[in-house]
């Protein structure tokens, strides 16, 4: 059984047949109880890390908790990125700061949102990503997550420069890609998550 | 790096109940090309990189039967669906995005309030909100007034600007296309799909002077539409107007140039694309 949190933002159905798709029931819930009981954790994300951070808010304690226990967490895209300590977005705004580092804006000189399928460059061994260097995922995204230690930085992809693809640290993976909406390879990627 | 999407269109009829996939030479001389849940899966497994799916008659009471047909489409379909027609509040942006889609196109309800575009972004995201235009070429040489003040370009038939109309092409408002893609970009919208209504149907070729035109004043990615018959014109909009994505329909439904087929002289032809999937 796979937990989605609800917390009002995106696509969530997507994430929700894709899990359906290769075989797990996924639950779509916003109920504290219900994501206290989560085996696997996933954080989806869609929209601006200001409303976003506001509305995870009553779910933090929660997520720490699961995070803490060492049960399999993902997140994707913005819930890659609200992972992080903070963001030019919304600079007023902590991020669940799980991973030390920035989120900023992509840099001009080339189209933004970053919007397509871009190459995943693996940059560690990641039980996600098992088999998937050098697929494509579907990437949308304005701002890049930037890391302060690289340690934690298991994916890239080149857009004129490397931009933050995928993190991961012990039970805590996230992607800024949507292997919802990436075809084979991110049903693969979900499996994998599924398997651990 | 980043790949050139392909992007197959399904024009819809939603007027029986799973809808439609309609494709018109002409207005008189419709063609049904199949159930668009059906065409979307046969897509996906072509290795589409996106589905875009427009509500031909684009009418309010039909948005229901288009949330069915998302919602089934996207329980076996995983790369992204955009729909387009009869998107005019900021609640049918999350209706659709709620039943699977991931982003909205609209064309005539942002020009009759652009603050739809505002609204719209800020509540479901910039990557959500695709603004349609359909621009034709008009001649500065037979309307000098009214190229008054607009981006003018140089054509082999002579200097043209780019008027955006609405209603499908059944009318016109005298905007200039640059401006307006610019105002767009302004107010929050992520992408541009962009239809020339000369070239559309006539297999003739995109528009590459108003592709090029509009793709080198937004700094948000451009759909090339309207006018595709052979591989060799999505090459074009590719190498020549450096589109991001390029739309087709008809040269796909009847199985004239299967996206496989498309995509390997793309290939062959330096063009970076998703080769696997």
């Amino acid at each position: 059984m796979i937990t989605i949190i609800d917390y009002k933002s995106g696509n969530l159905r997507s994430i929700s047949n894709s899990f359906k798709k290769i075989g797990s029931k996924a639950i779509i819930t916003g109920n504290p109880e219900e994501i206290a009981n989560a085996k696997h954790l996933v954080l989806p994300g869609v929209g601006a890390f200001g409303t976003a951070m506001e509305n995870i808010e009553p779910y933090k304690g929660l997520i720490y908790e699961h995070i803490d226990d060492g049960k399999p967490f993902l997140g994707i895209c913005l819930g890659l990125q609200v992972l992080l300590s903070s963001s030019d977005e919304a600079p007023r705004v902590k991020g669940l700061d799980i991973f030390k580092g920035q989120v900023e804006k992509i840099p001009k000189g080339r189209k933004i949102p970053h919007m397509g399928w871009n190459q995943l460059k693996q940059v560690k061994n990641c039980p996600i990503l098992d088999g998937l260097d050098g697929e494509s995922f579907y990437f949308v995204h304005s701002y890049h997550a930037i890391l302060d230690d690289d340690c934690n930085l298991s994916g890239t992809c080149d857009y004129g420069i490397d931009l933050t693809a995928s993190i991961s640290r012990d039970n805590v993976f996230a992607t800024q890609f949507h292997p919802e909406k990436s075809g084979v390879p991110g049903l693969k990627i979900l499996k994998n998550f599924v398997n651990l | 790096m980043l790949t050139k999407r392909i992007i197959p269109c399904l024009d819809c009829d939603l007027q029986v109940p799973e809808g439609r996939v309609v494709k018109g030479v002409e207005f008189k001389q419709i063609r049904y090309a199949g159930n668009p849940v059906e065409l979307a899966s046969k897509y996906y497994e072509d290795g589409a990189d996106e589905i875009v799916i427009l509500d031909i008659t684009a009418s309010h009471e039909r948005r229901g039967t288009m949330v069915n047909v998302i919602e089934r489409i996207t329980e076996n379909v995983f790369i992204p669906i955009c729909v387009g027609g009869g998107i005019r509040k900021v609640e049918d942006y999350t209706r659709m995005l709620k039943a699977g889609a991931d982003k909205c196109s609209t064309n005539t309800a942002a020009i009759h309030n652009p603050q739809l575009l505002t609204d719209a972004s800020k509540v479901v995201g910039s990557q959500a909100v695709v603004i349609g235009i359909d621009a034709k070429r008009r001649y500065v040489e037979e309307d000098k007034d009214a190229a008054q003040g607009k981006n003018i370009f140089d054509t082999n038939q002579g200097e043209v600007w780019f008027d955006c109309s609405i209603y499908g092409g059944r009318e016109f408002t005298g905007m200039d296309a640059i401006a307006w893609a610019q105002e767009c970009q302004d107010r929050g919208a992520g992408e541009v799909l962009l239809t020339s209504m000369d070239g559309d149907g006539t297999k003739d070729g995109y528009d590459l002077v108003l592709t090029k035109a509009i793709n080198d004043n937004v700094d948000i990615p451009v759909i090339a539409s309207g006018g595709v018959g052979n591989p060799q014109h999505i090459l074009e909009a590719f190498e020549i107007a450096d589109a991001s994505a390029a739309l087709a329909a008809s040269i796909f439904h009847f199985n004239e140039y299967p996206i496989p087929v498309v995509k390997k002289y793309l290939k062959e032809n330096g063009v970076r694309i998703r080769e696997t999937f």
